[in-house]
């Protein structure tokens, strides 16, 4: 499987809420960001927590985010950012991205 | 004995007991119900060994091994990036390349090492459970794994580091990277100023394991 997305491109965090373990933290689906690191290719951990050890590699990436995207009442300066890793699967491109 | 503590009410003679004067006993390792998750634990690790896949001894090395590692190792990449700007790259590069150069293994989980600036400062959290560079910092100290800390530390960040004594300035990007998934992270600190004589020993010396997770700075 080959990656889909590059470094700066601005991507979204699926709004979804699929039964199970996942590794998606709440705080980000639904947000916008920028992708700055492309980590390489892992086990899918929605598949690996109920013994599927051989499923298909999926890229995974560092999103960044501006804080005061994820939290409403952010109280610290503008440029603050958070930065979480996130399984290809999860994002799609950000609305209105030069992207296919 | 004992003559400072005459509002203790009575004397203890060195073998006398007092069945009054009672302590209740801590609890032992097994007076605590066993979880779920210990329980099965056990019976892996009983079952690996009865099937031969390790051996009681190879299963005690790793435990010896995993409990002998302290900040100490985080803080020797740390001084040797301060003192050889080449290496520093390459630590940020890829640590697991630059760690074997002094032969310091870092296991099969890819460590990032987030290099602080003037105008960056990274602040290493796990918010879904507590991810922590265990090859380069050992053992997590309990308030990494509360979830005060987790669910504080990406949301009000400025506000946690300023109770641990860490005021940062408005003008600093703060960067919060949540271990949500397959890497691990460390925080590269800046090299406090008033150093410049120290060798690279005694700038270790300088590296806690706070200043390698974030919530503190180095002092000289």
């Amino acid at each position: 499987m080959s990656a889909r997305y590059n470094t700066g491109d601005a991507v979204r965090v699926r709004t979804a809420f699929p039964p199970g373990h996942c590794r998606t933290p709440f705080y980000c689906r639904g947000k916008s960001g920028t992708i700055v690191r492309y980590c390489g290719e892992f086990r899918n951990p929605e598949e690996l927590a109920y013994g599927a050890y051989e499923g298909p590699l999926t890229p995974m990436y560092r999103v960044r985010f501006a804080q005061t995207d994820l939290w409403p009442d952010y109280d610290g300066p503008a440029q603050d950012k958070c930065e979480i890793e996130i399984y290809e699967h999860w994002l799609v491109p950000a609305e209105g991205a030069d992207h296919a | 004995m004992h003559d400072d503590h005459h509002d203790h009410g009575h004397d203890h003679g060195l073998y006398e007991v007092d069945p009054l004067h009672y302590h209740p006993p801590q609890p032992d390792l097994e007076d605590s119900k066993l979880t779920h998750h210990q329980i099965m634990q056990m019976a892996v690790a009983e079952l690996l060994i009865e099937k031969n896949i390790i051996t009681a001894d190879e299963l005690r090395a790793q435990v010896d091994f995993m409990d002998s590692i302290t900040p100490a190792r985080g803080a020797t990449l740390v001084a040797r990036a301060w003192t050889d700007p080449a290496f520093k790259q390459r630590l940020v590069a890829d640590s697991k390349k630059a760690a074997a150069e002094i032969g310091m293994e870092l296991g099969p989980i890819p460590i990032l090492v987030m290099e602080n600036t003037p105008k960056v400062h990274n602040l290493i959290v796990c918010t879904l459970c507590s991810c922590y560079p265990k090859m380069l910092l050992g053992t997590p100290p309990d308030w990494y794994k509360s979830r005060s800390y987790r669910r504080r530390a990406i949301s009000e960040p400025r506000k946690v580091l300023s109770e641990f004594g860490t005021d940062l300035s408005d003008d600093i990007e703060l960067r919060v990277h949540d271990s949500t998934a397959d890497m691990r992270y460390m925080v590269l600190p800046m090299r406090p100023d008033g150093t410049e004589g120290m060798d690279e020993a005694a700038l270790a010396a300088l590296v806690t394991r706070d200043c390698m997770v974030g919530v503190a700075l180095p002092r000289a």
